[in-house]
C-alpha cells in the first residue's frame, strides 16, 4: 500500500539552488528512482534527472542519497527508515547542469587520453586463442558500466578541482590495468603513464572507490594495488634503476 | 534570437547503440567525416542491456554449425517472413563481425580450446551465441566505444585534432531529418542540457535509434525506446514495413511493481532453467506446435538428457523462440495457473549449483537479490512476458541499408525492417546490428561517391525551429507525462500480446484522440534539462508508431510471430506472401499491402520441402523459389 514519503530533492543549476521538500507516495519495492520519476511526472515536471536502463546496467541514475554516491535506480526506499526524509543531491565532484544532472565530460575527456588497446599487428580475425584464466581478470574491469561514482566517492578530485588536470581517476585506473593485464595487448608502460600521466600516484588507497561500486569490481585491490606494487619494484629498484640510466632501458613495462 | 549553431559532416548517424556506432566506425574508414548523435551519454545506449550473447555460426562448440543451418533458424523464427537476403547476409557475415570485435579489444568467455566460447538459445539449432556471463551488450557497447577512441587518437596523431573526423554529440535529440530536392540534406535537433536548437548539414543520414517499447506500459526498454527513428523515417517520405510484428519477451520480471517489465535473460532457460506453473507442472510440454515438433523433446526426461547429450536428444521446449513461449505463460496465467503476482515460475536453482549460477548469469543473480530479494541460486523467479523488440521497421535495400524512397538516408539495427521477420531468435539482435550497421557505413560512403553536399533551405530551418518552441508558447495545455501513461495503457491492453479486430478499431481511435491532444502540450520550466519538453517530442514519435503497428495488425488476418490474433487464431500462408507498407501522409499513416520478396532457389534448396510446406502455398512450393 502507498505511504507517503519525505524526500528532499535539491534544484537548481551552476549559478544557484537549494534543498525543496516534498511529499511523494511510495509503493512496496519502489526505488529511489520511481519516486523521483513521481515527482517529475506530478509535481515537478521540469526536474532533470538522468536515467536509463532502470536496472543497474547503464550507470545513468548516479546521484547522492543522503550524502551517499548510489543508482538511484538500485537504492530500494525500504532500506531507509519510515519516518526517515531521503535527501538526493546531483554528484558533488562534478559540475552541476541542472537539479539531479551534472557535467561528466571529465570522464569522456580522460577515457580519450587512455592510449587505446593495441593488438599483435598480425593478429588475425578468429585466430586469437585464451585461456579463461587469463581472461578473467581483465573481464572483472569490463564490467564497468560507468556510472562514475567512484570518481565522484574519489577525496583526490571530489573537493580538489585542481587534481583534475593530472588525476585520471579510478575508473580509469582499471581501465589502464584492464589493457595492462589483456592477453593480447602489446602496449609497454602502461603502468609506467599510469604512474607519470595519469596520476595514479595520488592515490593513497583509501577505497572508497571499491565501496561505491555498484559492479563489486575490486578496485583497489585488483586495479590500483597491483600496479602500484609494480611501479614501486621497478622505479624505485635501485639496480633497475642504475640499468636504465646506463644501458636506457625501459624501467617499466 | 542568438545565432544557429551549425555543424556540417559527411554522414550523420542517429543512434550511438551498436548499430549506429559500427555505422559510424566503418563511415570513418572509408575517410568520411562523421557525426554521432546520442540521446544520453555516450555508451548508455540500449545495446547495453542486451545479456545473452550474440549469434554467429562460427562453430566452436559444436563443428557441425554453419551459415546455412543459422540462415535455416532464423527463418523458421521469423516464420519465414524475414526478408531472406537479410537473414542470408547476416548469418554469412555474423562470424567476421564477432572476431573483429576481438581485434578490438572485445573479451567474451573461452572454450577449453580458447576459442570465444558459445552458448545455447532459444531457435538456435546448436549453441552459437558469443557471450561474457550475461553482459554481452556491455562488452559490445564498451569495444564500440573504445573502437571509435583509438581511431580518434590515430586522427589525433594524423591531423592533430581527435575529433576531426569523429565527432560523438551527447544527450542531443533530433527532432527533423530535412531534404533539399528529394534528397536528405541534414537533420535538426536540440541539445537536451541548454534546449538550444542544432543544425546538422549532412547528405547522408543513417538512423540507428533501436526501438519503440516505451510505447508499452510494461517493456524491458528505457526511456529512449521512444521510435525517434521509426517516426523520423515515416516523416521523411520512408515506409515502415511490418509493424504489427512485436516481441514480447517471455521473460520479463513481474514483481514488485517497480521492475515490472524488466528483462530476465533467455539465457537462464539457455543454462537449464525450467518455467512452471503454479500446479507444479512443467507446462512448455503443451505448447509445442507442429511445425517445432521434430526438433523439441517431448517429455522431461528426453528434455533433461539434452543438456548433456545434444546430439542424440531434442532439446527443452523451454528453448522454443520467444513468441511461442510469451504465448504459452499468458495462456497458462489466463488460465488461473500463474502466480497472485500474474507470472509464472523459472527456476535455475535446481540444475546448478550456486556458484554456477553466480558466474554464468550474475546480473541476474544482483538483479533479483537486489531489487526483488529473490536468491535465484536458493528459489524460482517470477516472470511475465514483456515489450522486449519490434521486428518491424524502415524499408531497407538488405545490401547497402538504403532506406527505401529516400535518397540519402539509411537504417540500421533494430529501426530496420525485414531481417527477423515475424519474430527474433535471441542472439540474433547483437549480431544484426554489428553486420548491417557496418553495411550502413559503406551504403553511406558508395552513395556519397556521387552525391556531394546538399545545401539546407532557410525555410527549412523556420519550420523546425518553430515547431521546437511551440509547446513553450502554449498556455495550461496537455501534459506530456499523463498523455504518455494514457497512450502505453491504450497500447498495452489493446495492442498487446493478444489482439483482436474490435480492441485493434478501439486502439486506432483513442490514438488518434491522445495525437490531437498531444498537437496542445505546453511545457512547464524552461529550455534547459527539461524532461517535460524531452517527453513532448519523443510522445509525438511513439504515437506515430504506435498508429503504425495498430493498423497493420488490424489488416493481418492471422496469428504469426509477434501477432497473435485471437479471432484469426492459426498461421496463414496467403498472408506469409505479404508485407504491411506504412507510410506517412502528413496527417496520418497509411498501411498498403506489398508482396513478399520470393525465396531464390538456392536458398529454396537449403530446406527440407516438408518443411517448407507448412508455411507455404502449393504454387509456391511447386515453383521451388525464384529462377
Amino acid at each position: 500500500m502507498a505511504r507517503k514519503l519525505n524526500l528532499r530533492i535539491w534544484r537548481g543549476d551552476s549559478t544557484t539552488g537549494a534543498l525543496q521538500d516534498v511529499q511523494v507516495d511510495v509503493n512496496e519495492g519502489e526505488v529511489v528512482l520511481d519516486v523521483i520519476h513521481r515527482v517529475q511526472a506530478t509535481q515537478m515536471g521540469d526536474l532533470a534527472v538522468r536515467w536509463n536502463c532502470k536496472a543497474g546496467k547503464c550507470g545513468s541514475c548516479s546521484m547522492e542519497i543522503n550524502g551517499k554516491p548510489r543508482l538511484a535506480c538500485m537504492t530500494q526506499v525500504a532500506s531507509y527508515d519510515e519516518d526517515e526524509t531521503i535527501t538526493v543531491t546531483p554528484l558533488r565532484a562534478f559540475p552541476v547542469i541542472k537539479d539531479l544532472v551534472t557535467d561528466v565530460s571529465f570522464n569522456y575527456k580522460k577515457a580519450m587520453e587512455i592510449p587505446a588497446y593495441s593488438p599483435p599487428a598480425d593478429l588475425a580475425p578468429g585466430d586469437a586463442r585464451m585461456e579463461q584464466i587469463d581472461v578473467e581478470r581483465s573481464q572483472e574491469f569490463r564490467k564497468c558500466i560507468e556510472c562514475f561514482l567512484c570518481q565522484d566517492t574519489c577525496h583526490v578530485i571530489r573537493d580538489h578541482e585542481e587534481n583534475k588536470k593530472s588525476f585520471a581517476g579510478p575508473r580509469f585506473f582499471i581501465r589502464i590495468a584492464e589493457l595492462d593485464m589483456h592477453p593480447l595487448d602489446t602496449l609497454k608502460n602502461r603502468k609506467r603513464t599510469a604512474q607519470e600521466e595519469h596520476g595514479l600516484g595520488m592515490c593513497n588507497i583509501t577505497k572508497c572507490c571499491t565501496e561505491v561500486c555498484p559492479e563489486h569490481i575490486r578496485i583497489t585491490d585488483n586495479a590500483i594495488i597491483p600496479m602500484k606494487e609494480r611501479v614501486v619494484d621497478i622505479k624505485y629498484d635501485p639496480a633497475r634503476w642504475l640499468g636504465s640510466k646506463i644501458r636506457k632501458r625501459d624501467g617499466i613495462v | 534570437m542568438t545565432q544557429l549553431e551549425r555543424h556540417s559532416y559527411d554522414v550523420l548517424v542517429i543512434g550511438a547503440g551498436g548499430a549506429g556506432l559500427r555505422a559510424a566506425v566503418e563511415a570513418r574508414e572509408a575517410g568520411l567525416r562523421v557525426a554521432i548523435i546520442c540521446k544520453s551519454l555516450f555508451g548508455k545506449a540500449h545495446t547495453v542491456m542486451a545479456e545473452g550473447g550474440a549469434a554467429a555460426s562460427m562453430g566452436n562448440v559444436n563443428d557441425n554449425d554453419n551459415w546455412m543451418v543459422h540462415f535455416r533458424d532464423t527463418m523458421r523464427g521469423g516464420k519465414f517472413l524475414n526478408h531472406f537476403r537479410m537473414a542470408e547476409l547476416h548469418a554469412k557475415e555474423a562470424p567476421d563481425r564477432i572476431w573483429e570485435l576481438e581485434v578490438w579489444g572485445a573479451l567474451f568467455d573461452r572454450t577449453k580450446e580458447g576459442k570465444i566460447s558459445q552458448r545455447n538459445f532459444g531457435g538456435h539449432e546448436y549453441p552459437r551465441l558469443a557471450h561474457v556471463g550475461d553482459r554481452t551488450g556491455l562488452e559490445l557497447i564498451r569495444t564500440m566505444q573504445q573502437r571509435i577512441v583509438a581511431l580518434q587518437q590515430q586522427d589525433g596523431r594524423d591531423h592533430g585534432d581527435m575529433e576531426s573526423h569523429i565527432k560523438v554529440f551527447a544527450e542531443l535529440t533530433i527532432t527533423d531529418i530535412l531534404k533539399e530536392n528529394g534528397k536528405v540534406s541534414g537533420a535538426y535537433g536540440y541539445w537536451r542540457e541548454t534546449g538550444s536548437e542544432v543544425l546538422f548539414e549532412a547528405p547522408a543520414v543513417i538512423i540507428a535509434t533501436g526501438g519503440v517499447g516505451k510505447t508499452f506500459k510494461i517493456t524491458s526498454n528505457s526511456w529512449e525506446g521512444t521510435g525517434d527513428g521509426h517516426a523520423l523515417a515515416l516523416k521523411a517520405g520512408a515506409n515502415l514495413v511490418d509493424m504489427e510484428f512485436l516481441q514480447f519477451h517471455p521473460t520479463g520480471m513481474v514483481w514488485p511493481p517497480s521492475v515490472r517489465g524488466i528483462l530476465v535473460t533467455e539465457s537462464v532457460r539457455g543454462e537449464g532453467g525450467v518455467l512452471t506453473n503454479t500446479a507444479g507442472e512443467r507446462f512448455m510440454f503443451n505448447y509445442i506446435p507442429d511445425v517445432f515438433k521434430k526438433m523439441y523433446a517431448d517429455n522431461e526426461a528426453e528434455a533433461d538428457r539434452w543438456y548433456l547429450d545434444q546430439d542424440n536428444n531434442r532439446r527443452p521446449p523451454e528453448l522454443l523462440p520467444r513468441d511461442e513461449v510469451a504465448r504459452a505463460i499468458n495462456s497458462e496465467v489466463k488460465a488461473g495457473r500463474g502466480t497472485e503476482h500474474g507470472g509464472v515460475f523459472l527456476d535455475v536453482s535446481k540444475r546448478l549449483p550456486a556458484e554456477v549460477i553466480k558466474k554464468r548469469l550474475p546480473s541476474m543473480w544482483h538483479q533479483f537479490y537486489e531489487l526483488a530479494g529473490v536468491d535465484i541460486t536458493k528459489e524460482p523467479m517470477e516472470v511475465g512476458p514483456t515489450c522486449h523488440y519490434v521486428m518491424g521497421g524502415v524499408e531497407v535495400e538488405p545490401d547497402n541499408a538504403a532506406a527505401i524512397g529516400v535518397p540519402g538516408l539509411f537504417a540500421a539495427g533494430e529501426v530496420a525492417g525485414g531481417m527477423h521477420g515475424s519474430n527474433r531468435l535471441g542472439g540474433n539482435s547483437l549480431t544484426d546490428l554489428l553486420v548491417f550497421g557496418r553495411r550502413a557505413g559503406i551504403g553511406a560512403a558508395e552513395y556519397l561517391k556521387n552525391n556531394g553536399k546538399n545545401p539546407v533551405s532557410e525555410a527549412a530551418i523556420a519550420t523546425a525551429g518553430a515547431k521546437i518552441q511551440a509547446p513553450f508558447d502554449r498556455q495550461g495545455g496537455e501534459n506530456s507525462y499523463a498523455l504518455h501513461a494514457e497512450l502505453q495503457e491504450v497500447a498495452h491492453n489493446l495492442v498487446g500480446i493478444i489482439r483482436t479486430a474490435s480492441e485493434l478499431e478501439d486502439a486506432i481511435t483513442k490514438i488518434a484522440d491522445i495525437r490531437v491532444r498531444s498537437a496542445n502540450v505546453a511545457v512547464s520550466g524552461g529550455r534547459k534539462f527539461n524532461p517535460g519538453f524531452h517527453l513532448a517530442f519523443d510522445l509525438d514519435n511513439m504515437l506515430l508508431v504506435a498508429e503504425s503497428t495498430a493498423k497493420s495488425a488490424l489488416l493481418r488476418q492471422e496469428s504469426r510471430g509477434g501477432h497473435t490474433r485471437d479471432d484469426f487464431p492459426g498461421m496463414n500462408n496467403k498472408w506469409r506472401q505479404l508485407n504491411h507498407i506504412s507510410s506517412f501522409d502528413g496527417k496520418q499513416v497509411n498501411v498498403r499491402e506489398q508482396a513478399l520478396p520470393v525465396l531464390p532457389k538456392e536458398l529454396f534448396d537449403l530446406f527440407d520441402v516438408h518443411e517448407l510446406e507448412k508455411y507455404m502455398t502449393s504454387e509456391e512450393i511447386a515453383k521451388g523459389g525464384s529462377n
